[in-house]
């Protein structure tokens, strides 16, 4: 059936062998994972990891119920709640009844359909975005799914990894396959060496600020250049984590060295001799040289500042030194009048500088920048000093492993002396569905992913940053430049990984 | 499941706001439901409410004379980015849409919206400037959808084609879902995962 589909022309060749065109590093992977040529219809594609938490798949089991559906592959299933879950101490019951009601479904889900459960109170609970990468589940070539639009993350891998809705959550529970047309490809090209104090959050934050939140629709990003093959795991991970504020459902890092050894002797990685053969065939997965992309852009990342947000969607953002864009001297249209809107929200004034904006509440967490080196830097940059009088800092790691691991390194004391929150793991303030939340008015610097209207908490307003952006402003009380920090060329090497 | 999208008449409801996403459409707040009820109350709650409870002042469009019924939103670019909760098409369908014109949606928004028996129609930018003018000229301007033959009909016999996804398509106008059509591919993947053994195994004590 297959052999028959994938014929082309005069030729029936071997569908494993490699074709003569040359191609990206998505191309292969969708190439692997073509279960069948939609010939008009979307292609079918099978999925080899499917991530499943609390908020967006209790309708979707519901739908398996009423079908009569079994769960097609528990096995490749995997589950954890992170999104309403409270970070209070671990022995305290969740109050809210409704997200209490939603993690119960969650393991009732989990244990009815055979799904393994990272649950509340396991030692592997923790943000999906980050447990799949520490569990060693995300591996290079994969296709991963989940119910979650920084899904992408997964990308840093070279695994061709994006968000879904829970009609597809559902699709992919009863098949392990979903219905998919080949995404276009957009380069993004990024060369140079960051300067100290500039992080993989400001490199996205850039690209975000030069394309805007649409401007990836309908692609994949593919980050390349010398600039991203220095960076960590985790670093990679923070940039891939916003590809979808770009409008990409997915964006991807071709896999290395680097890749290799973060994924080496994790829980779930290959072992020995299939870990050996598992290196050979990732190291075929890079895009080939003369590959084509349908769109490119370049970034200098020797060029880049700090970068912070200043209004209400992630592609508004600008180098920390620069003032807040001034409507009147924008064309008319709805351009302008998204920039009046957003500064109206967010009770700004067009030109002011936004180093020195006076700032309530700095959040360091999230599937973005709630891992270890995300910690480690920002604890580096507190190390000896006190948050500002009348501030809230809260430091909320990814996962409970993120949490055991700062705690062994006693970054939970430095937090604690200069005044922060420290608290157990989970999605908290980046998207305020546990009671982790802004009140109406309030500023917070956050190393999140989205400053939408609202997304922190009703009325909350909100600027996008790094976790030493976010450090600095944290000691400071208005948004500071992590490039001011005393030492900030030792600072920014802490990290690792 | 749905029912088949049959060619319906509505006035317009005009959101000219750019990149509109899924946490204004619908608050993450309202996400800790376990089924699909209420949304339609959620659905762009907090543009829409004080945090008592009352309208807030000016009226969102939503909520203004004779918007009610309205089964037509005309948005500006880049509508339903962010998130992928399916809540955003859920809630919008709850509370009447079923065709959103814009000059562009969110890939994740629009799957989700073609599943739910709610039409994303694409135009041009200079379309949909004409379309809000129009509506603004004459706010009780009745348009029809025809997605049988991709058109949105104006008044004065002027026609406003659009492409649709024909897949897509085939799923609204027969009221089936994609589900239905991959369940029927069952042996196809069968065969193909014979040949493709697992890549992973997601079970507790597989890892060490």
């Amino acid at each position: 059936m297959d052999r028959r589909i994938h014929r082309v022309g005069q030729n029936a060749p071997n569908m494993d062998a490699a074709p003569r065109h040359p191609r990206t590093l998505v191309d292969k992977i969708w190439d692997d994972h073509v279960v069948l040529d939609g010939k008009g219809a979307p292609s079918v594609l099978a999925i080899d990891l499917h991530l499943v938490h609390e908020v967006t798949s209790p309708q979707a089991f519901t739908g398996l119920r009423r079908r009569g559906l079994k769960v097609a592959h528990p096995e490749r299933t995997v589950a954890t709640a992170d999104h309403s879950v409270p970070t209070t101490p671990r022995n305290l019951p969740i109050l809210d009844a409704m997200a209490a009601a939603q993690v119960d479904q969650l393991t009732t889900n989990c244990t009815e359909f055979g799904i393994p459960l990272h649950g509340l109170g396991s030692p592997s609970q923790g943000i999906v975005h980050v447990i799949g990468p520490q569990l060693g589940l995300t591996q290079p070539g994969m296709t991963i799914v989940c119910g979650d639009s920084h899904t992408s993350t997964h990308g840093a891998f070279g695994a061709l990894a994006f968000g879904i809705g829970t009609s597809e959550v559902e699709m992919v529970l009863a098949t392990q396959c979903l219905l998919q047309r080949r995404p276009r490809s957009y380069e993004v090209r990024v060369d140079g060496r960051l300067a100290p104090g500039v992080s993989a959050k400001d490199v996205i934050l850039n690209l975000l600020s030069r394309i805007g939140v649409g401007g990836g629709t309908g692609h994949v990003f593919e980050y390349r250049g010398s600039a991203i093959e220095a960076l960590s795991m985790e670093q990679r991970m923070t940039i891939c984590n916003m590809s979808i504020e770009g409008g990409a459902r997915a964006g991807l890092i071709a896999p290395d060295d680097t890749t290799f050894e973060y994924l080496a002797g994790r829980a779930h990685a290959p072992k020995g001799r299939e870990w050996d053969s598992a290196v050979e065939r990732w190291r075929a997965l890079p895009s080939d040289p003369d590959a084509a992309f349908d769109r490119t852009i370049s970034i200098d990342a020797s060029a880049l500042e700090p970068m912070i947000t200043y209004g209400t969607n992630p592609g508004m953002g600008l180098p920390i030194s620069a003032a807040v864009p001034d409507p009147a001297a924008t064309e008319d249209g709805p351009g302008r009048r998204a920039l009046e809107s957003a500064l109206a929200y967010m009770d700004l004034q067009p030109g002011q500088p936004i180093l020195g904006q006076k700032v309530d509440v700095v959040f360091i967490g999230s599937c973005t920048n709630g891992r270890i080196s995300d910690l480690r830097l920002a604890a580096a940059a507190l190390k000896g000093r006190k948050i500002a009088d009348g501030l809230r800092l809260m430091v909320v790691p990814g996962s409970d492993e993120v949490k055991r691991e700062a705690e062994r390194e006693g970054l939970h004391e430095i937090f604690r002396a200069a005044g922060a929150d420290w608290r157990e793991a989970g999605c908290s303030m980046c998207i305020a569905m546990n009671g982790d939340q802004l009140t109406p008015g309030q500023y917070a610097v956050s190393t999140s992913n989205r400053n939408f209207e609202g997304r922190q908490g009703k009325g909350g307003r909100t600027f996008l940053a790094s976790p030493l952006t976010a450090a600095a402003s944290a000691v400071a009380g208005v948004v500071a430049d992590p490039r001011r920090l005393p030492g900030i060329e030792a600072l920014a090497a802490v990290g690792g990984r | 499941m749905a029912k088949p999208y049959a060619s319906f008449s509505s006035k317009v409801i005009p959101l000219p706001a750019e990149n509109v996403d899924t946490d204004q459409i619908v608050p993450a707040r309202f996400l800790k439901v376990t089924d699909k009820e209420g949304l339609a109350d959620a659905l762009f709650r907090d543009w829409r409410y004080e945090a008592d409870g009352g309208l807030k002042e000016p009226t969102f469009v939503l909520d203004k004379p004779g918007m009610a019924g309205r089964q037509i939103l005309l948005a500006g670019d880049n509508f339903g980015c962010g998130s992928s909760r399916e809540h955003a098409p859920w809630a919008l369908v709850a509370w009447g849409i079923r065709a959103v014109i814009t000059s562009s949606c969110a890939d994740i928004f629009r799957g989700n919206s073609l599943k739910n028996g709610l039409l994303p129609i694409i135009v041009d930018a200079e379309t949909q400037r004409q379309l809000f003018e129009l509506v603004a000229r004459e706010p009780d301007v009745e348009l029809t959808v025809d997605l049988e033959s991709q058109v949105v009909h104006l008044p004065g016999d002027e026609d406003l084609p659009f492409d649709v996804d024909p897949f897509s398509k085939l799923m609204l106008l027969k009221g089936t879902d994609e589900l239905g059509y991959l369940l029927d591919k069952a042996p196809e993947i069968e065969a193909w995962e014979r040949r493709h053994p697992a890549r992973i195994d997601t079970r507790l004590d597989a890892g060490t």
